[in-house]
């Protein structure tokens, strides 16, 4: 899969999701494109990120990545 | 007049320890005075507020942080950690209160310039807190506002040639001993290795790769002041091949006490005459050394590389000169599944630039991981649940008998079907011929 086919498949994922999830683990991402090494779907989602169509979340502990703008948002995070 | 009563908070420090309360009213008074006059980027009471939703915390017994966020700086997934308080009327100055971890210099070596350099930026564009350091070697700093992000990390790498460290699914800010630069027990260059693997890694380090965390550390001997060998999922301990080196007069001037054991650090008591035989000798966990006639001899084959006898006669012992590292995976501290050290995977590897053969069990273990581990799950764990064999399989590695920690104890060397004659099936009707039920 070429790398702009495994975009729009990405893309696609989180958008059918998004009503119900705004953010994922990287492992869900190798779900998406099943045939590409684990290695090559970190650097496609980092690239996403780089351009900014998604957006890393951090517990400190754990990272998940999400549709840069859904869930809540920094901006946000300071209100009840 | 501080701005919060703290009356639950001001007990803590009656305590005949330093206090971390003590510290933060300190830091409250600074700033209050600017006798400086630092132009504070964020809150001038961040540290009254901070004090003031603590003693909050300890009234009510109920956190009010909220923990994580999309809080970060461009590029980078790790290296801050968004921190939120729910009470941001009451303490406005905590409203944000994120968290930047700063990559320590191997070894931990600072100049003091250094240290008044980031001091001085932490002042005017955070609250003055930090943490020296972290539990995985980082630089911490402590509570500032989300729009200042960008900018300490704009400061931290154009002025102060310094990087963010790591946090989240990367790699964790590799640490390591002081090494060879000043400790004569060192048998590999810690910083060295330590700094180059950072560099090679930065795409690890600071974009998410993993299902979880994955620290190195690196311990130039096995005394591990680092500790690698029980916080670190991949460890690299010192560790020599050949014999202890050993001084046979040396080691009679610490029996007559001449020379003083472990080099005078218990010397402010008076614990009687040093005796080699009760503080040696009997000490040794494999009992591979004896006095024969005068002379100390070690059956070096049996050493586990303890270091006790090293530690205790440095004039008369020393470390081998055929010097190298283990590799030890999968120790973990006990937020899932208890607590771990780490097992050996490589008893001994040759430490030579550019590491390439240390890269290829490196890559094989994190090829392994990314792929078969699950979310949160840390390497450690998933060695538990593959089993250790598995490790073996990925990286190449033949098992030997230093995997095994004691007979019967952990037994992982299983035949596989393909590797019997025949398969596991067998016919039965056969085998009851000559065997009743």
């Amino acid at each position: 899969m070429d790398k702009e086919a495994g975009k729009k498949a990405i893309v696609e994922y989180l958008t059918k999701k998004a009503k119900s999830k705004s953010k994922f683990y990287l492992k869900d991402f190798y779900e998406v494109i099943p045939e590409e090494k684990p290695r090559d779907v970190k650097n496609l989602v980092n690239e996403m990120v780089k351009d900014g169509t998604l957006e890393y979340w951090s517990s400190g502990s754990t990272t998940m990545i999400g549709l840069k703008g859904t869930g809540k948002q920094a901006a946000a995070e300071d209100e009840a | 007049m501080a701005k919060h009563a703290t009356p639950l908070l001001d007990q803590l420090e009656s305590g005949p320890w330093p206090s971390w309360v003590s510290d933060i009213k300190q830091e409250a008074e600074t700033r209050a005075k600017n006798v400086n006059g630092i132009e504070y980027q964020i809150p001038v009471d961040v540290c009254e507020d901070v004090l003031g939703l603590m003693e909050l915390t300890y009234v009510q017994k109920r956190t009010h942080w909220k923990h994580g966020g999309i809080v970060g700086v461009f590029g980078y997934g790790g290296g801050v950690i968004g921190r939120y308080c729910d009470q941001p009327q009451q303490f406005p100055g905590v409203a944000h209160f994120h968290t930047v971890r700063v990559s320590q210099p191997a070894g931990k070596y600072y100049s003091t310039k250094y240290l008044k350099d980031i001091c001085d930026l932490w002042e005017r564009r955070g609250s003055g807190l930090t943490n020296m350091h972290g539990s995985t070697g980082d630089i911490i700093f402590i509570g500032t506002t989300t729009p200042q992000l960008e900018e300490i990390f704009f400061e931290l790498t154009h002025n102060l040639n310094q990087d963010l460290g790591g946090s989240g699914s990367n790699l964790r800010t590799p640490s390591d001993c002081i090494g060879s630069s000043r400790c004569e027990y060192s048998c590999y260059d810690t910083q060295a290795l330590c700094h180059a693997l950072t560099v090679d890694y930065q795409d690890e380090l600071h974009r998410p790769a993993f299902p979880y965390k994955f620290k190195f550390k690196f311990d130039g001997c096995p005394n591990c002041c680092v500790a690698s060998i029980a916080r670190s999922d991949m460890s690299f301990i010192g560790t020599w091949k050949d014999d202890i080196r050993i001084d046979q007069k040396a080691v009679q001037a610490y029996i007559g006490g001449e020379l003083k054991p472990n080099a005078g650090a218990h010397a402010s008591r008076d614990w009687g005459k040093f005796d080699i035989a009760k503080e040696v000798l009997n000490l040794c966990p494999t009992k591979c050394m004896w006095m024969d006639g005068g002379k100390l001899v070690i059956d070096n084959k049996e050493c586990t590389r303890c270091m006790h006898c090293i530690n205790v006669m440095p004039r008369g012992l020393r470390i081998g000169q055929e010097t190298g590292l283990s590799i030890l995976v999968g120790a973990k501290a006990p937020i899932l599944d208890g607590a771990q050290m780490g097992s050996l995977l490589v008893p001994f590897i040759k430490v030579e630039e550019p590491y390439d053969e240390i890269k290829e069990v490196i890559e094989g273990v994190w090829d392994w991981w990314m792929e078969e581990g699950k979310n949160r799950e840390r390497l450690g764990e998933l060695i538990k649940r593959q089993g250790f064999q598995k490790l073996l399989e990925v990286t190449n590695i033949e098992a030997m008998p230093q995997h095994v920690q004691e007979p019967r104890h952990n037994p992982y060397i299983f035949w596989r079907e393909d590797e019997v004659e025949g398969g596991f099936e067998r016919e039965i009707t056969e085998f009851r011929k000559h065997h009743q039920r």
